[in-house]
């Protein structure tokens, strides 16, 4: 089984990377940007007999932090 | 009087704590992050700053996994002191022993000098050798020095004035200038300015060297 998990900053918590990239992409002339926010993608290889619970977990303990960022899950 | 100060992969104060609690008086040990206990009758552990298994995943996430923060967690939940520096700051925040967590600085940069920090409260074993007010030069060196909590969070920590520094002029966005917070028992301290980098005459200042001896006393003490 494998599995994606995103990884986004919550909303509310201010991105500056995401501001970088938006100035960035003004200064390249793509005027109709009026946004971006940069996340994180992690791709997870699982043995047989892994669940959507495991990688819940998983985002829970270590791959996000909660108190700053926000998951979710892509079972494929 | 002992301390001991863990050593992860990419730690690169670990030293310079160290000598600073020397200097103060303490009995160091070094603890390797593999370890799975602490020495017998350490009083207060220093997380040390560096980039801890290279920044990967979120700084301070790694380290906050390793066995030797199992037994940090055991000895500030038992009442023990800790103080975390910069990436110790970060890793004390993954671990859930300090509440909210430091982003990237919102200018992006890297910075490294020294700042104004002012003591916003002396009651604590680490800053009562300050007066409330006092603004001491103490050097910044960090990309992720931006804290963050959560209204309710802040809320908790100012009413109970568990802010320990905050910013003359704020370098980094932390959200009210907050440059170190202390824990509900006022035990633990998280900053990312570095006091052991401002503890000896070599060091262009001494402004943080008052925390180390405040400590000592205090442990003498006790």
């Amino acid at each position: 089984m494998k599995a994606r998990v995103h990884v986004m900053l919550k909303n509310g918590v201010l991105d500056p990377q995401g501001e970088a990239v938006r100035h960035a992409l003004g200064a390249l002339g793509f005027d109709k940007v009026e946004g971006v926010r940069q996340g994180k993608v992690i791709d997870l290889d699982l043995a047989d007999g892994a669940t959507e619970a495991d990688v819940t977990e998983m985002c829970e303990k270590l791959l996000a932090n909660t108190v700053i960022e926000s998951y979710s899950i892509e079972i494929q | 009087m002992k301390a001991a100060v863990l050593v992860f992969p990419g730690s690169n104060c670990d030293r310079d704590l160290a000598v600073a609690f020397e200097q103060a008086g303490f009995d160091v040990s070094m603890v390797w992050h593999k370890d799975s206990a602490l020495p017998e009758g350490v009083d207060i552990v220093g997380v040390p700053g560096g980039f801890s298994y290279g920044d990967y995943l979120r700084c301070g996430a790694i380290a906050a996994q390793s066995p030797i923060c199992k037994a940090l967690a055991e000895h500030t939940a038992r009442g023990g002191y800790a103080l975390g520096v910069c990436n110790g700051f970060q890793v004390l925040t993954e671990t859930g022993i300090l509440p909210g967590a430091l982003l990237r600085n919102a200018g992006l940069k890297y910075i490294c000098k020294t700042v104004d920090l002012k003591v916003a409260t002396a009651d604590s074993v680490f800053t009562q050798g300050y007066a409330a007010g006092d603004v001491i030069g103490v050097p910044i060196a960090h990309h992720d020095g931006n804290y963050f909590a959560d209204d309710a969070t802040l809320a908790a920590l100012k009413d109970q004035d568990r802010i320990a520094f905050t910013y003359g002029d704020n370098p980094n966005g932390s959200r009210d200038d907050i440059a170190g917070i202390l824990s509900e028992n006022r035990r633990v301290l998280g900053m990312m300015p570095h006091p052991e980098r401002a503890a000896d005459e070599g060091h262009g200042g001494t402004d943080g060297a008052a925390m180390f001896r405040a400590l000592a006393g205090m442990v003498a003490e006790a």
